[in-house]
């Protein structure tokens, strides 16, 4: 089946992703990509309850990641790849050089962000970023929920969709 | 996080967090119901960072001397932050997936600590869950 979503969203495991992604899609492997996360027992354990029990929940950082990808890709299970920063993201696409797109979940406001769109706020380097990530070929847009309209990145660094 | 409630009741008990409107449309029933909203802290979520949704959840606690969370769902990010909370300060104690009924039965449970009626109306919230039809 292979794997039908990746997505930024700096809340990680939580309702959006689980429920409101993880139904219609009919997510069954879900991999957190997160370097702190990989190396914390606690946390692991923290977002694992968070899961339902049709679903694993895998924990990687972003090396494994991008090591372990084509076993992900591979597996027979739809699956949704999370990261919780553009960072982490856009390194995995360079590493990987098989993602196609990339969804903008929620990437909310932080010091030096500016807004973009209700649940999108970036700073100048996670713009440049992901204007990277579209000259290499990867789709990026901003859409929170199935039900809502996938924005293009050019139109989210308009601000025009606010 | 907005606050819904506005200010902080005089003996608020727990604080009710979730997605959307939820908490402030299951306190407000709770209210109407039987008058007793003002033992409750309502908290939404909407538009936060994780770090703000528990900084936020600290503060009143702290602010109110409340010992109880109730959060909407597993995977939320309320309660994501809320076991961080109860990780430092076991005391407390998180309730999720709460329902009316289990708010209700809280409430009513003043002979009682605060925590002691919150596990007691967690059994209540769940039997309150029947299933009618074939």
């Amino acid at each position: 089946m292979g794997i039908h979503l990746y997505r930024i969203d700096d809340r990680l495991i939580h309702g959006q992703v689980v429920v409101g992604w993880g139904q219609p899609l009919n997510i069954r492997l879900l991999i957190l990509v997160d370097d702190l996360v990989a190396s914390s027992d606690w946390e692991k354990e923290l977002y694992r309850m968070a899961v339902p029990p049709d679903m694993e929940v895998r924990f990687a950082d972003v090396a494994t990641a991008i090591r372990d990808h084509p076993k992900y890709a591979a597996d027979p299970r739809p699956g949704l790849i999370l990261t919780g920063d553009i960072g982490s993201m856009y390194r995995l696409v360079k590493g990987v050089k098989a993602i196609g797109n990339v969804n903008l979940g929620g990437i909310h406001h932080r010091a030096g962000r500016s807004e973009k769109l209700r649940y999108i706020f970036l700073t100048p380097d996670e713009e440049s970023q992901l204007k990277q990530l579209e000259a290499a070929g990867v789709e990026v847009t901003a859409q929170d929920v199935p039900s809502a309209r996938a924005v293009p990145l050019p139109e989210v660094l308009e601000g025009a969709a606010r | 996080m907005n606050e819904n409630a506005g200010a902080v009741p005089e003996t608020p008990r727990a604080i009710v967090v979730g997605h959307g409107e939820f908490a402030g449309g299951l306190v407000s029933a709770v209210g109407q119901i039987c008058g007793m909203a003002d033992k409750l802290v309502v908290l939404s979520m909407m538009g936060m960072t994780p770090e703000d949704i528990e900084g936020t959840i600290r503060d009143h606690l702290a602010r109110t001397g409340a010992r109880v969370i109730f959060t909407d769902l597993p995977a939320g990010s309320a309660t994501i932050a809320a076991r961080r909370i109860v990780r430092d300060d076991p005391g407390l104690v998180l309730v999720s997936g709460v329902n009316l009924a289990t708010l209700l039965d809280f409430v009513f449970s003043t002979d009682v600590s605060p925590t002691e009626a919150a596990r007691a109306a967690a059994e209540r919230g769940k039997a309150s869950l029947i299933v009618v039809g074939r």
